[in-house]
């Protein structure tokens, strides 16, 4: 066991997998010699050499062709998008090719690939490098969209990504990359795709969520629990496909539901927990499900960051309110 | 017109050419202009390429009068770039991998597909892209330049696995506007793979002429922006495509990198015939005038000079292509209908839950 960060842990999984799997590949803007802008590959390309590990010209629908090429050709391509909010350039190679390639060839041919992309906000970024995008391509069929919150995750859940045999998306969150460090094992290991997890058990009411808001969450179940409220928390880990067993399971626990996302209310895969909740367990709720998400607008403008994103004050009281409903 | 010997056709595949004038061995009556330029090929091999054209023309007649009678669905005709697609496709190796686009059909069976995997496509069902592992090629792109980019992509997988093979893609005149195409052709252009980069440009896009897609004075010099060289052809020569294409994959396969390759044609009729009309908006005789540059009255008249090609022969190749076209009608008429269950089933390796409970929904539905 060693003290990692989150980017640690990925830097350690995919140190694992290009050991583990020559076919394994990693290429995107800055990711060779300069280990990536956030040092996700640091050291990568020394160890591996600059054919497993390779930048790329600034083009990121050309990662995306590239990506689904190699992966043709049988490689096992871990494209890194430098920020989520650029992946509107590649949109066409994520969802509209890669995709759907399994279904479109008959299941005759797939495409193993991971397109990773850092996202999220609270750092202060400049435009279009924070925005969560997640929603997007959780509408998506055929691919799935993977958000850690934790490093022993972040490690398990890219080494099951990687071996995965069809398209995954997985999205680390910005401000969760340094943020803390917690034990993860050195040696490879695996944690399931589309299994969620219980981050904290609780019987009052269940907090549904992903990504950074994990944390935020926890925070409002710690000062909760001095009022008498126990809330569970469970962390999706998978936005697409969700775990429905899990969430169903918490909601027949509970009987009440607070679904909290980092995006703005009309993205992120909210709405969607919400209709199956509804549609699944609608007679064990005690109160309607709660929503946290931010406002409606475009990301907010760096100074503007700390009163436009969800915290744990917001999901105290949402939690409250349908606590007392 | 371009006045090359074979040396200076040797020129033109460098990255600083700047020679874009267009490459022709026959011209339009079939007469032999460029001697100097004749690709090695056997009369054999000749009579066959010509067979392939003969072949894709009536594919197109009988491909328009099975959409008519609807029993075929989209189809964008390929009248006049029998040159174009059958040529460059009869220059390259069964090993290397094909990319094609929508109108690229041709080029598809004659890789591998079998014609009625082709109408299977046509009408919108799964089996006709159901490609045996031998088969190296996608099925035809919709998303006009995405086969750019897939293409740098499967050019460095194959120069990384040190094959000596090149992938091949096709796209029009409009599409070189995408900026997919212009970074497919970077790409590879940047990691030396080779990729075979084929615009054919017949003129129109839909209804928008060549010269509203861009300024520049041929496609073909648009290779300079990727530093690979960009070589322009008479697409309604089949010797010159199938000589420039042969030479391409000599060049790519030494391990050179890419190369584009504008083949200058026409298409005979719509855009596709899914009620593209184009008396609206082509100008009055340019069908006429172009059906003087037909690539297989012009390869006709060569063969037959040579005396490797009559009348009889061409005819025997018509019989038999519609025979085999039948034939092909049939067999996919004879493909069960798809299941909405095995579409869910193909969507991932393991199905997820919610995948499995709509195959069980659907699969209920479909036992009644």
């Amino acid at each position: 066991m060693a003290q990692m960060t989150l980017i640690q842990a990925i830097t350690d999984a995919l140190a694992c997998e290009l050991e583990r799997d020559e076919n394994v590949i990693m290429f995107g803007e800055d990711v060779g010699k300069n280990g990536g802008v956030f040092r996700a590959t640091q050291g990568l390309q020394e160890q591996f050499g600059v054919d497993r590990v390779f930048d790329t010209p600034l083009a990121e629908s050309g990662i995306g062709g590239l990506a689904i090429g190699l992966a043709l050709e049988g490689y096992r391509p871990v494209p890194e998008i430098q920020f989520l909010g650029f992946v509107f350039e590649v949109m066409d190679s994520v969802v509209g090719q890669a995709a759907r390639t399994r279904y479109r060839m008959g299941g005759t041919r797939n495409l193993p690939i991971v397109f990773r992309s850092p996202f999220g906000g609270g750092v202060h970024t400049p435009e279009l490098h924070s925005d969560n995008l997640e929603g997007l391509i959780a509408q998506s069929p055929g691919i799935k969209v993977v958000i850690p919150s934790n490093p022993y995750d972040a490690k398990g859940l890219l080494i099951s990504a990687i071996r995965d045999n069809d398209p995954v998306i997985f999205l680390e969150h910005m401000k969760l990359y340094r943020s803390f460090r917690e034990e993860v094992p050195e040696e490879a290991y695996t944690v399931p795709l589309g299994k969620a997890a219980i981050t904290r058990e609780g019987t009052d009411v269940s907090v549904i969520t992903y990504g950074a808001m994990v944390r935020e969450a926890v925070k409002a179940a710690e000062k909760l629990e001095k009022e008498g409220i126990s809330v569970e928390v469970v962390d999706l880990r998978t936005v697409s496909p969700l775990d429905i067993e899990t969430i169903v399971a918490t909601v027949q626990k509970t009987g009440r539901v607070v679904v909290v996302q980092e995006a703005q209310r009309q993205a992120g895969v909210g709405a969607m927990v919400m209709s199956e909740i509804s549609e699944r367990a609608i007679l064990h709720l005690e109160a309607p499900i709660g929503r946290v998400a931010a406002p409606d607008t475009v990301f907010p403008f760096g100074q503007a960051e700390n009163d436009w994103l969800p915290n744990a004050k917001d999901i105290e009281d949402k939690v409250r309110e349908v606590y007392n409903f | 017109m371009a006045t090359y010997n074979k040396l200076e056709l040797d020129s033109l595949f460098s990255a600083t050419n700047t020679d874009f004038s267009m490459v022709q061995i026959l011209d339009e009556t079939g007469k032999l202009v460029h001697p100097e330029l004749m690709p090695d090929m056997t009369d054999e091999e000749m009579v066959e390429l010509m067979t392939d054209m003969v072949w894709s023309r009536i594919l197109h007649e009988r491909s328009t009068a099975l959409n008519r009678q609807g029993r075929l669905g989209f189809y964008a005709p390929t009248a006049g770039q029998e040159a174009s697609q059958l040529a460059s496709i009869k220059a390259i190796e069964k090993d290397d991998v094909l990319l094609p686009g929508y109108r690229d059909v041709p080029q598809l069976v004659k890789h591998g597909l079998p014609l009625s995997q082709a109408f299977l496509w046509s009408r919108g069902h799964v089996a006709g892209n159901i490609y045996p592992e031998s088969l190296q090629a996608l099925p035809p792109q919709i998303i006009i330049g995405a086969q750019y980019v897939q293409a740098a992509g499967v050019a460095l997988g194959l120069k990384k696995r040190d094959k000596k093979n090149v992938v091949v893609t096709y796209t029009g005149d409009g599409g070189s506007s995408q900026g997919d195409f212009y970074e497919g052709i970077n790409f590879a252009g940047s990691f030396k793979a080779p990729g075979i980069f084929f615009i054919q440009n017949n003129g129109w896009a839909i209804s928008t002429p060549r010269s509203v897609q861009t300024q520049a004075v041929t496609l073909a010099q648009k290779a300079v922006a990727a530093g690979i060289p960009g070589i322009q052809v008479d697409g309604m020569d089949p010797l010159a495509v199938y000589a420039v294409t042969k030479k391409a994959r000599e060049y790519a396969v030494a391990g050179n990198g890419p190369v584009l390759i504008e083949t200058v044609c026409f298409r005979y009729g719509p855009h596709t015939l899914s009620g593209d009309d184009p008396t609206r908006y082509q100008p009055e005789g340019i069908q006429d005038e172009w059906a003087k540059k037909d690539p297989i009255i012009r390869f006709r008249n060569f063969l037959t000079e040579k005396g490797l090609w009559s009348q009889e022969k061409e005819e025997a190749v018509i019989e038999r292509t519609k025979e085999e076209i039948k034939a092909a009608i049939k067999e996919a008429d004879q493909q069960p209908k798809q299941k909405v269950s095995d579409f869910l089933k193909s969507m991932f390796e393991e199905p997820t839950y919610i995948i499995e409970e709509q195959i069980q929904q659907f699969e209920a539905k479909e036992s009644k």
